[in-house]
């Protein structure tokens, strides 16, 4: 739900929104310009990108690696600044 | 009607009286002269459990309105009251519930804006909220004061306005003096003004979010909205005041006239000082003999948000000459409400719609006597003589039309009352 084909006959009076918690199904992640990439090979599995990320959107893997939802990383790097081993590259997004 | 009590009260007394009738549940402000004495007289209440409300006490203006809005949220009847300075600390805080469409009720005790520091009554605060979405009156005297802070709740609580009130009551003028003022029966209030709901008060069985985050896919959307609800209030306004009328024998207009028939030229004011212009208007009929003066009217707007074209148009729709009082400044633009008065005129063909004079006077609480009402229609009606005498020797049709476009480009406000 993006809310972009509501009328403004839609909104409820004062633009209450009812359904609560529905800032999940706002897509973040096309405002990143840079996305993170890992070596998984390097990785100590500390969990320290999984605690510094701002917009908690990095998930423990079943395997125990960790790995970033990219519906809402912004792509601000910080995981890769924080990561001990050098485990994150941010490379600039591309068109597909 | 049942039986009112005739009282004498000070028009900040007159306010609280009617909040405690009205039976708010949360009181929130912060002094500042001239409107201390309302909130003082409330917390008085409050703690002789006159007044079964929650007092909170703030740090300042925008805390108060903050506190307000989340009161109100939570489905209480609120109030709040502030004045210059104090209004534009609360500022930033007052588009929030009109946005929000919460039903806050405040009175602002009307004052000039520093600097230099006054704390005497002028329109500044009142014309630097103009375009805040609240509904806004002005009252005249203190009964009006009362009444139309009950008026406010009953408007700004229906379910099809649900937008929040102000009430404009001049700072000391009215907030100060003493007058006569009968007190309706508390069982009629209560009539008149049933509980508050809400439709989505917060409410943790049913959770909703306020004051969300808009990105630009939606906000217009939102905007268009509000513009059209707030559209919607105007025949709400009139329904209420019918009402109130009818309840207890008062009866509001968004335009109220005084000797408005057969009127060829009119003062147009707001606030306390409408009364000392009715005094005006009664010389200028007495002393005027076969002259335009002698045809002298006042218009007063009651309802200044939503503006009252319709009615306004009407009530001066015979008139030659206007003359539009303003208690503030524009700085740049003259004074603020006969720009808007012109810009409601501005449809209407020239021939149809009167000349239209502006004064800006009572600045920081200075008075504006009845002899400088006198002197602004005389004024006016000396103005629109030359002008008629001009169009009369004026020949040269090219020459009229640059000299028109010159005009019509500035308003021109005289300030009187002004040593040199």
């Amino acid at each position: 739900m993006s809310g972009g084909e509501l009328g403004w006959r839609d909104l409820e009076v004062g633009f209450v929104v009812t359904e609560p918690g529905n800032a999940a199904a706002y897509k973040t992640g096309d405002w990143r310009s840079e996305k993170p990439v890992r070596e998984n090979e390097k990785c100590i599995k500390c969990g320290i990108c999984f605690i510094y990320c701002p917009e908690a959107c990095i998930e423990e893997t079943e395997d125990g690696f960790f790995e970033a939802n990219l519906f809402y990383c912004k792509g601000c790097g910080i995981c890769a600044h924080e990561c001990p081993r050098a485990v994150i590259t941010m490379v600039e997004e591309a068109e597909e | 009607m049942k039986k009112q009590k005739r009282v004498g009260l000070e028009g900040s007394f007159a306010v609280a009286e009617a909040v405690r009738m009205a039976n708010a549940d949360v009181i929130s402000a912060y002094p500042i002269t001239p409107q201390t004495h309302i909130v003082e007289r409330l917390s008085e209440m409050v703690a002789d459990r006159k007044l079964d409300a929650e007092f909170i006490c703030v740090e300042s203006e925008h805390s108060a309105m903050s506190a307000c809005v989340g009161a109100s949220a939570a489905g209480a009847r609120v109030f709040t009251c502030s004045a210059g300075q104090g209004l534009e600390l609360m500022h930033e805080v007052l588009y929030i519930p009109s946005s929000m469409r919460l039903p806050v009720v405040a009175v602002v005790a009307n004052r000039a804006l520093s600097a230099p520091l006054s704390v005497w009554c002028d329109h500044s605060d009142a014309m630097a909220v103009r375009d805040i979405g609240w509904i806004q009156m002005f009252a005249e005297n203190n009964q009006q004061a009362f009444d139309l802070t009950l008026c406010a709740y009953r408007v700004a609580e229906d379910r099809e306005v649900l937008f929040p009130a102000m009430v404009h009551i001049d700072g000391f003028y009215l907030s100060h003096v003493i007058e006569d003022l009968v007190l309706p029966d508390e069982e009629e209030v209560a009539g008149f003004l049933p509980d508050y709901e809400h439709p989505f008060a917060l409410d943790p069985a049913k959770p909703v979010s306020m004051g969300c985050y808009a990105p630009p896919f939606i906000y217009p959307e939102t905007k268009k909205a509000q513009v059209v609800a707030f559209e919607g209030t105007r025949p709400k306004i009139l329904e209420v005041w019918k009402e109130f009328g009818e309840v207890f024998g008062r009866d509001y207009a968004p335009v109220e006239e005084y000797k408005m028939e057969g009127a060829r030229v009119a003062l147009l004011t707001m606030g306390s000082c409408s009364e000392t212009a009715m005094l005006a208007v009664d010389e200028l009929r007495a002393e005027g003999g076969d002259g335009a003066e002698a045809t002298t009217g006042l218009v007063r707007l009651r309802l200044w948000r939503p503006f009252p074209f319709k009615e306004f148009r009407e009530a001066v729709k015979d008139l030659e000459v206007l003359v539009v009082l303003d208690r503030a400044v524009s700085f740049g633009m003259g004074g603020p409400v006969c720009s808007e008065v012109r810009s409601a005129l501005y449809g209407c063909e020239e021939a149809e719609r009167p000349k239209i004079v502006s004064f800006i006077a009572g600045l920081g609480g200075r008075d504006i006597r009845v002899e400088e009402f006198k002197f602004m229609i005389r004024q006016a009606l000396k103005e629109k003589a030359e002008e008629k005498a001009e169009e009369k020797a004026e020949e040269k049709a090219e020459e009229k039309a640059e000299e028109k476009a010159e005009r019509g480009e500035e308003i021109e406000a005289e300030m009187i009352g002004v040593r040199e």
